[in-house]
């Protein structure tokens, strides 16, 4: 009977955040496709989620680019069928590893930084004052790291499949003595549209869910700095479940039959 | 300030039978008052009685459980996007706490609502807020700073240049003199009197400081248990027999207004 009880209990209290998530959902969507629009506030959430993430999600791309090519070498050795390599290459990266991997740095990086960011300003009243000021904050705070996100991540991986790839390409020529031409001649052979376009809508999924957690949590973050820092935690931690599941979701949508 | 005449016009805010509490703590409890157009009005009342919460509530900011607050006649419990944000545009507020805008340097801080809500211009607004600045006796160098490189006293002057800056009808100070020194205290007292007195502004501050108080209000009201128990013009908080205004007024331990302390 208590089971039952803390399982009831667990899944309305599950029920009623879903709910409090979705409400928040549409509410920062209504607000981010109506004017006002701040175009500046926009322009520096650009500059902080697209640019300054760039090293970040430059570094993993390459690496894994170039593990990729290792591991598979290795594998397909025994199979003598080396020449597939620039296909595993490009196909994961440009389908899987770029988007989810870019998602998961972006989402440690953004995601806690805009808990955190609103999460303060929610605890120290500037939140408030914003209300105030006649400054709807779902259209100041929310909106403009709703469209950076949404924005920033399909660029964001675009650079990364190219740098990805690249790393393929390198430890192929330099380290496994491909011949360089034959190696881009595959790898373009290889390269699907429609395997960079279900990478690149993946990640504006991605981008949107990493900036909703990240606003949804500091939004509702209470007490002092000790809620910012859950919030915070919890944004990242979120995300990163949302976007692999949402992964698993888009795959199905696009490749299954 | 010296007592102003009475009309019978409707009050610039009326609030009735308000109510707020949060979980089992009953903030206000039916809370009346009147503050008329032109009138300076302060709230006293011990730490934790909700006198911050009166003013969120109606400023829209937290959303009272029961009772009417009416501005010009209108009334404002209920309204929600466009029309509260209009009905905002009134107010000017100085928070407790400053509450600035770290992201954003001093001067912005001062122009956002001027910027914002108002659409002026960045370098006209930039103009403006210098001299909000220099009323608040901030020199113009503090402009680029950021809120974090400020005092505290800085800070709550700050937010006194933005609660003034788009010269709103009505004004709320959350505690304007606290962490100030006494010199600047009465530099911002003065100040307030005259926002009151030359833009013909409407005040509801709230305060601890009873010399600020007498300096600063036509009318002194007393929050205690979540009502106004005792509202009256400024010279008559010394002959009054209310004893908890007594008690306040004079600072003592001992009265009416039991302290949840234990003795050691
Ligand atoms: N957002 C909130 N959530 C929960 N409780 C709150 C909230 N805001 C205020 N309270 C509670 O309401 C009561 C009144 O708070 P308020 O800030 O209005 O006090 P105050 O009269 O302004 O005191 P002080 O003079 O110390 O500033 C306190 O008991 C406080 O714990
Ligand atoms: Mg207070």
């Amino acid at each position: 009977m208590a089971l039952l009880q803390i399982v009831g209990r667990t899944f309305l209290s599950f029920l009623a955040a879903v709910g409090r998530l979705f409400l928040f959902m549409s509410l920062s969507i209504s607000h981010a496709v109506r004017p006002p629009f701040y175009g500046r506030i926009l322009g520096r959430q650009l500059l902080e989620v697209g640019y300054y993430s760039l090293p970040v999600v430059g570094l993993t791309a390459i690496f894994t680019g170039m593990v990729l090519a290792l591991q598979s070498y290795t594998g397909f050795a025994r199979f003598s069928a080396e020449s597939a390599i620039p296909n595993v290459v490009v196909v994961s990266i440009t389908r899987e590893l770029g988007p989810v991997l870019a998602g998961l740095m972006v989402a440690g990086r953004i995601g806690a930084a805009m808990a955190a960011e609103i999460g303060t300003m929610r605890v120290t009243e500037q939140i408030d004052a914003l209300t105030t000021l006649a400054t709807n904050p779902y259209k100041y705070l929310i909106a403009p790291r709703l469209w950076a996100g949404l924005i920033s991540l399909p660029l964001l991986v675009l650079t990364a499949d190219i740098i990805g790839i690249f790393g393929g390409y390198l430890v192929a020529t330099y380290k496994l003595d491909f011949n360089a031409a034959t190696y881009l001649k595959n790898t373009r052979e290889f390269l699907e549209v429609m395997d960079v376009v279900s990478g690149l809508v993946k990640a504006a999924v991605f981008g949107f869910l990493i900036a909703l957690m990240g606003c949804y949590h500091g939004f509702h973050s209470k007490g002092g700095a000790q809620g910012v820092g859950a919030a915070t935690t919890n944004a990242v931690v979120s995300a990163s479940i949302l976007i692999l599941s949402s992964n698993y979701i888009i795959t199905e949508l696009f490749f299954a039959r | 300030m010296t007592p102003r005449s009475t009309n019978s016009q409707t009050p610039k805010i009326r609030v009735r039978g308000l109510s707020k509490s949060f979980g089992d703590n009953q903030v206000l409890r039916g809370l009346d008052l009147d503050v008329d157009e032109g009138e300076s009005v302060v709230v006293i009342g011990g730490s934790g009685t909700g006198k911050s919460v009166l003013l969120k509530c109606i400023l829209g900011i937290l959303e009272p459980d029961s009772g009417s607050i009416e501005v010009d006649g209108e009334e404002v419990v209920g309204l929600r996007g466009g029309d509260m944000d209009r009905v905002r545009r009134k107010f000017g507020m100085l928070f407790q706490n400053a509450a600035l805008f770290d992201s954003l340097p001093v001067w912005e801080n001062v122009a956002f609502g001027m910027i914002q809500s108002e659409g002026v211009a960045r370098k006209r607004a930039r103009e403006t807020a210098a001299e909000k600045l220099a009323a608040v006796g901030l020199r113009p160098e503090v402009a680029d700073l950021f809120p974090a490189e400020l005092s505290g006293g800085m800070k709550k002057r700050v937010g006194l240049a933005r609660a003034i800056a788009t010269e709103p009808e009505i004004v709320f100070f959350d505690e304007p003199t606290t962490g100030l020194d006494p010199i600047m205290g009465d530099v911002i007292n003065s100040l307030i009197v005259e926002i009151v007195q030359k833009l013909g502004a409407t005040a509801l501050s709230i305060t601890h400081d009873m010399a600020s108080a007498r300096k600063i209000a036509h009318r002194i009201a007393m929050l205690y248990e979540g009502r106004i128990i005792w509202n009256g013009a400024t010279e008559e908080i010394d002959s009054t027999d209310n004893a908890y205004v007594q008690q306040f007024v004079n600072g003592r331990a001992e009265g009416p207004i039991e302290m949840p302390v234990r003795q050691a």
